[in-house]
C-alpha cells in the first residue's frame, strides 16, 4: 500500500481506473429521470374529493410526497420558461403590444399568490372531472404565479438592453428571428434569466406549502406533498410531524441547488458579456461529472447536435408581399385607434366586474379593506424597518470579512430559499404556549422568509466595495459615524434597495398566510389584509376576495412606483463614476 | 485603377438621413450624399465624429434606411441587409458565448449550409486570416487584435463583393493596428480575398492615405462631402514617402479650413447658438497651450508634426484646436495652428490668471456661456433648469452635439466660475451651489 501512496497524493489515481466517472454520471442522469418519472405518473390518477387517499404522518412516507412537491416545482418551472419566451418577446418587439403588456405584468406581479389559487382552482377541478389532473394543475399554476413574473421582466429587459453592434452584426448576417432568438437573444438574457429562475425557485417552495392543502369554499383538496404533509400535522397538533417535514424539505432544497442550480450557473457563466477574463468562475461538481464523462457524451451527442440545428433553423416567415412593401399602418392613425380599443376593452371589463360585485359589496366593504390594508401596511413597513436595522449592520460586518463571508453567504441565500411558513407551527406553539398578542407576535413571521435576502444582498455590497475606497477611509482616519453615513451606507445602497425591494414583495405574499394561522382547532388572526383575504377564501365569498386582492395589487403597486423605483434610479444615478 | 474604374459595386444617390428635433421638425444629419463605391479600389470616409460616416456606412449596409435617396447595389435598391455586403465592426460585435469557430460560422447562418460544408468554409477563413489554433477559444480569451481578426474572418467567410469597415483598427493599439492593417493589404492586393471592393469609415488620417484609393472627406452639421482626395500611389506605401506626406499635410488643410469657416458660420447665426462646442477639459487645453509655446514650436506648428510628435489621433487633436480657435487663444489656418497674443499670456500665467482670461474669452466668444450667465443674472432666484438651454440647443444641433456642447459650457463655466451647476438637481445657480 505504502508504494501507492506517492500517486494518490499527486492525484494520479484516477488515470489508472478507467471511467470511473461513467457510471457515476449515467446513475445521476438516470437516477433522476427515473424518480421525476415515477412520481409524475401518479399525478394521473383518479380523483374524486370526497375519497382522497389519507395523508400519512409517517415520516417514511416524507421522501415520495417530497419527490411530488419538486416535480410540481419543476412543472411549473417549464411553464414559466414557455411563459417567458412568449409574453416578454411579444412584449418586446411590438410597441403596441408593449403598451399593454409591460403594465399587466406589473399588476400580475403585485396579486398576491393566493389570490390566483382561490380563482382558478375550480376551473381546473372542472377541467379534468374524476382526474387527480385537474387539482394537479390547480396547484401547479399557483406556484406557476409566484415564478413567472419576474422572470419575464429580466428576459423583456435583457431584450431591450441587446448590446447595438451585436444586433446590428446579426442583421448584417441576415439571421432570421428564430435565429436571433436562440443565437443572440436567449444567451443575452441567460445569466439574468438563471438568477431569476432560482429567486423564483425560492418563491415557489413557499407557495408548494400553501397551494398543495386548497380549501376554497366546500372544496377541500389535500395533494399528497409536503404541504399537505404540514396541513395534517398542523390539524392533529403533531410538532414533530413539523420536524420531520423542515428536515425533508432542508434535504431536497440542497439537493436540487447541487443537481440543477449549480450547474446551470456554472454553465451559464460562458454567457457573460463582460469579455475580461475573470478569475473567479462558478463550479459544479455535476457539471464537471457530466462534462467529463466520455460515455454520457457520447449518449447526448446526437442530442445536442439536434439542438444546434434547430437553432441554426432559418425558419425565416415568408418575406412580405412585394405590392406591401414596407407599409404598416402609420403612427398618425394606428396609435389612436389602439389605445380607443384599449381604453374601450378596460371600460367593458371594469363595467363588468362592477355589475358583479355591486349586489354584494357596500361601502362599509370598502372601508374594512382600506382599514385592514393600512394595518398591513403599517406591517410591512415596520418589519422592514426593523430588519434592515438589524441586517444592514451585520450583512456590512460579514460582508467586510472574506472568510466569514464564505460561510455566511450560503447560509444566508440557503434561509432566503426556505419556505418559512413550515416554521410557522414552531412560532404559533409559543404564541399559544405563552399567550402572546397574536396582532403583534404574529407580525415577525411575515419576514421571516424574506429578510434574508436583505442580508444576502448587503453582504454582496460590502463584499463588493471596492477596497481602494476602503484603504483611502481607513488612511483619512473617518470617524466612526461619517464612515457609516458617506462611506459605506452608500457603497452598498443599490445593493441594499434590491434586497428590501425583494424582501417587502416577499412580505406582502406571505401575509396571507401568516396573519391567520392555526394549530389544531385554535385559530390566531392578526387582523390585516392578508388575514382578510384568507378568511374569505376559506368562506368562498368571491366578490369580497376580489376587493381585497385589487386592494392588495394598489398598495403594492404604489410602493413600487412611489417608493422603491424612485430609490433605485436614484442608487443607479449617484454610484456611477462617468 | 483608378484612371479606368471598374463598374460600381454599390451607389448612394441623394442620401438624406434627418432625426426629429423635440418640436417635430426634422433636423438633418447628412444631405444629399452621392458616392459610388467602384470595383477593385478601396474608398475611405473620413471625418470628425458626429459628421454622419458611420450612419453613411449603415445605409450602404442596409442597416438603416435613408429619409430620402437610395442605395443601390450592384444597380438594384438596397431593402435591407443584403449578400454579398458584409460588416467588420470597431467594436468586433462578437459573441462572447460562442467560441471563434462558432462565431465564424454565424456569418454562414443566412446560407441555410449543411453543418460539414459550413464548418469546412469557417475553417478556410480561420486559415485565410491567421487564426489557426484559436477556434476553440472564446473570444474573452482574446486580444483586441485577435478579436477583430475573428470580425474578419466572419466577414470574409460569406464570400461577399462588398466589405463595409466601419472603423476596424480604432479600438486598437497603434501596434496591433498596424499589423492588421498591413495583413488585410497583404491578402487585398494579392488578390486572395473574394471581395471587389471594400467601404471604410476612419477619422485616422494617416490610415486612410495608408489603404484607400480615393478619399472623401466629410464636412459636419449637416453632414456633406466636403473634398474627394484621389491617392494615386502603388501598395506597399511607406508614411515616409514625400508624395504620402503631402497628401496628408493636403487633407489636413482641408479639415482645418473647414474648421475654420464652420466655426465662423456658427457664431453668426442664431446669435452664436448653433455653435458646436468640443467637449474639451480645461486640462487638455492647458497643457496643449503649454506644449505649443514651449520649444521647439515657438507658439505655433504644422498640426501633421504635432499630432505625430504628441501621438495625438485626429478624433483627439481637432476639438482641442478648435476649442483653442473658438475661444480665439489660438488661429487655425492651412493645416496649422498659431497662438494669439492671449493664448501666449494664458500659456505664461499663473491659475488665477488664468481663471481671469479664460472668463473674459468665454464671455466674449462663446455666445451659450454668455447667454446662460445672462438668463442667470436676470431670473430672481438666479436659477435656471438644463432643460431650458438643452431645448434651445436641440433646435440647431443634434442630441449628440447639443449634449457635448453643453458638457463644454458646463466645465468651462465652472472652471471660470461663472456660474454653478448641480447634476442631481439639473439646475444652474449663479452663485455657488
Amino acid at each position: 500500500m505504502s508504494y501507492h501512496a506517492p500517486a494518490l497524493r499527486l492525484g494520479l489515481w484516477h488515470r489508472y481506473i478507467p471511467g470511473w466517472r461513467e457510471p457515476a454520471a449515467l446513475l445521476l442522469v438516470l437516477g433522476v429521470m427515473v424518480l421525476l418519472g415515477s412520481g409524475a405518473r401518479q399525478m394521473l390518477a383518479p380523483f374524486v374529493p370526497a375519497h382522497q387517499p389519507e395523508i400519512s404522518l409517517d415520516p417514511a412516507a416524507l421522501p415520495l410526497y417530497t419527490l411530488r412537491s419538486v416535480i410540481r416545482m419543476l412543472a411549473a418551472l417549464a411553464a414559466s420558461l414557455l411563459f417567458t419566451f412568449t409574453y416578454a418577446t411579444l412584449a418586446a418587439k411590438s410597441r403596441r403590444a408593449e403598451m399593454i403588456l409591460v403594465p399587466l405584468l406589473d399588476v400580475l406581479q403585485s396579486v398576491p399568490v393566493l389570490g390566483y389559487l382561490s380563482f382558478t382552482v375550480v376551473f381546473f377541478v372542472s377541467l379534468f372531472p374524476g382526474n387527480i389532473l385537474g387539482p394537479e394543475l390547480a396547484a401547479i399554476f399557483a406556484i406557476f404565479t409566484s415564478q413567472a413574473w419576474n422572470m419575464a421582466f429580466s428576459f423583456f429587459q435583457a431584450l431591450r438592453t441587446v448590446p447595438n453592434d451585436l444586433d446590428e452584426a446579426s442583421r448584417s448576417f441576415r439571421a432570421s428571428a428564430w435565429q436571433r432568438f436562440w443565437r443572440l437573444e436567449v444567451p443575452f438574457a441567460m445569466p439574468g434569466l438563471i438568477w431569476n429562475m432560482m429567486m423564483s425557485m425560492s418563491g415557489g417552495w413557499f407557495f408548494v406549502v400553501a397551494s398543495e392543502a386548497i380549501s376554497v369554499g366546500g372544496l377541500h383538496i389535500a395533494l399528497p406533498g409536503v404541504g399537505s404533509y404540514v396541513a395534517r400535522a398542523i390539524e392533529e397538533r403533531n410538532l414533530a410531524a413539523v420536524g420531520w417535514a423542515i428536515a425533508a424539505m432542508t434535504v431536497a432544497i440542497l439537493l436540487y441547488d447541487q443537481l440543477l442550480f449549480r450547474p446551470m450557473v456554472a454553465w451559464a457563466d460562458k454567457f457573460r458579456f463582460e469579455q475580461t477574463a475573470t478569475q473567479v468562475t462558478s463550479k459544479s461538481w455535476v457539471l464537471d461529472l457530466l462534462r467529463r464523462s466520455r460515455l454520457l457524451h457520447r449518449l447526448l451527442h446526437p442530442l445536442g447536435r439536434g439542438v444546434e440545428r434547430a437553432a441554426r433553423a432559418r425558419l425565416a416567415l415568408p418575406a412580405r408581399p412585394q405590392w406591401l412593401g414596407g407599409w404598416s399602418l402609420p403612427r398618425s392613425y394606428g396609435d389612436p385607434l389602439w389605445h380607443t380599443a384599449v381604453a374601450a376593452l378596460v371600460l367593458y371589463i371594469g363595467w363588468r366586474l362592477l355589475r358583479y360585485a355591486a349586489p354584494t359589496l357596500g361601502w362599509d366593504d370598502v372601508a374594512t379593506v382600506v382599514r385592514n390594508g393600512g394595518l398591513t401596511f403599517l406591517r410591512v413597513a415596520l418589519l422592514i424597518v426593523l430588519a434592515s436595522l438589524i441586517w444592514v449592520p451585520l450583512g456590512v460586518a460579514i460582508g467586510l470579512r472574506p472568510r466569514l463571508t464564505q460561510v455566511v453567504q450560503p447560509v444566508a441565500q440557503f434561509l432566503a430559499a426556505f419556505p418559512a411558513n413550515l416554521m410557522f407551527p414552531v412560532a404559533v406553539v409559543l404564541i399559544v404556549r405563552y399567550d402572546l398578542s397574536p396582532r403583534i407576535w404574529l407580525t415577525p413571521l411575515m419576514i421571516l422568509g424574506t429578510q434574508w435576502y436583505i442580508l444576502f444582498n448587503v453582504i454582496a455590497g460590502a463584499s463588493a466595495f471596492p477596497g481602494d475606497l476602503r484603504e483611502a477611509a481607513a488612511c483619512f482616519r473617518v470617524r466612526r459615524r461619517r464612515w457609516w453615513r458617506e462611506v459605506m451606507l452608500p457603497g452598498i445602497f443599490p445593493y441594499y434597495v434590491t434586497g428590501a425591494i425583494t424582501a417587502s414583495g416577499g412580505a406582502w405574499n406571505a401575509s396571507i398566510v401568516s396573519e391567520a394561522v392555526s394549530w389544531g382547532p385554535t385559530k390566531l388572526n392578526a387582523s390585516g389584509l392578508g388575514a382578510y383575504i384568507a378568511q374569505m377564501t376559506d368562506a368562498g365569498d368571491y366578490p369580497r376576495i376580489a376587493l381585497g386582492i385589487a386592494m392588495m395589487s394598489l398598495l403594492v403597486v404604489g410602493m413600487n412606483r412611489l417608493l422603491w423605483r424612485p430609490l433605485y434610479l436614484f442608487a443607479e444615478r449617484r454610484t456611477r463614476l462617468d | 485603377m483608378h484612371d479606368n474604374p471598374g463598374a460600381p459595386v454599390i451607389e448612394l444617390r441623394k442620401v438624406s438621413m434627418a432625426f426629429a428635433k423635440p418640436s417635430g421638425e426634422p433636423l438633418p444629419v447628412l444631405t444629399d450624399i452621392d458616392l459610388a463605391v467602384h470595383e477593385g479600389e478601396i474608398l475611405g470616409l473620413l471625418g470628425r465624429s458626429g459628421s454622419g460616416k458611420s450612419t453613411l456606412l449603415r445605409v450602404a449596409a442596409g442597416l438603416i434606411h435613408p429619409s430620402s435617396g437610395q442605395a443601390l447595389y450592384h444597380g438594384t435598391p438596397l431593402a435591407g441587409p443584403a449578400a454579398g455586403i458584409a460588416v467588420v465592426f470597431q467594436t468586433y460585435a462578437l459573441y462572447p458565448w460562442l467560441t471563434v469557430l462558432q462565431n465564424v460560422e454565424l456569418g454562414l447562418d443566412a446560407l441555410d449550409l449543411p453543418l460539414q460544408e459550413a464548418r469546412k468554409r469557417a475553417m478556410a477563413a480561420i486559415d485565410l486570416i491567421g487564426l489557426d489554433g484559436f477556434q476553440s477559444a472564446y473570444p474573452r480569451e482574446l486580444s483586441g487584435g485577435m478579436r477583430q481578426r475573428v470580425g474578419f474572418a466572419r466577414a470574409v467567410v460569406s464570400d461577399p463583393t462588398l466589405l463595409l469597415m466601419d472603423e476596424p483598427f480604432s479600438a486598437l493599439d497603434v501596434l496591433t493596428a498596424e499589423t492588421l492593417r498591413t495583413d488585410f493589404l497583404d491578402l487585398w492586393t494579392e488578390s486572395q480575398l473574394p471581395i471587389k471592393a471594400v467601404l471604410m469609415v476612419t477619422h485616422n488620417i494617416e490610415e486612410a492615405v495608408l489603404m484607400c484609393d480615393r478619399i472623401l472627406v466629410l464636412a459636419s452639421n449637416p453632414g456633406r462631402i466636403a473634398a474627394e482626395i484621389r491617392v494615386p500611389l502603388p501598395q506597399p506605401r511607406s508614411r515616409l514617402d514625400t508624395e504620402f506626406r503631402a497628401i496628408v499635410d493636403e487633407i489636413y488643410s482641408i479639415l482645418t479650413a473647414r474648421m475654420a469657416e464652420a466655426i465662423g458660420a456658427q457664431s453668426q447665426v442664431h446669435g452664436g447658438l448653433a455653435q458646436h462646442l468640443p467637449d474639451v477639459s480645461i486640462n487638455r487645453i492647458g497643457g496643449f497651450v503649454e506644449t505649443l509655446t514651449a520649444p521647439p514650436y515657438g507658439g505655433q506648428a504644422e498640426l501633421p508634426d504635432f499630432a505625430r510628435a504628441l501621438a495625438l489621433e485626429v478624433n483627439e487633436l481637432f476639438p482641442i484646436a478648435a476649442a483653442l480657435h473658438i475661444l480665439e487663444f489660438a488661429e487655425v489656418k492651412e493645416g496649422a495652428i498659431k497662438l494669439t497674443a492671449a493664448g501666449r499670456i494664458y500659456a505664461q500665467s499663473g491659475t488665477e490668471a488664468r481663471k481671469r482670461l479664460f472668463k473674459e474669452h468665454l464671455l466674449r466668444f462663446v455666445p451659450l456661456v454668455a447667454h446662460i450667465r445672462r438668463v442667470l443674472e436676470e431670473r430672481a432666484d438666479h436659477e435656471a433648469p438644463l432643460e431650458r438651454f438643452e431645448l434651445e440647443l436641440q433646435d440647431h444641433l443634434n442630441q449628440n452635439d447639443a449634449d457635448s456642447t453643453l458638457r463644454a459650457a458646463i466645465g468651462w463655466g465652472r472652471y471660470a466660475e461663472l456660474f454653478s451647476y448641480s447634476d442631481a438637481r439639473r439646475r444652474f445657480t449663479l452663485g455657488p451651489v
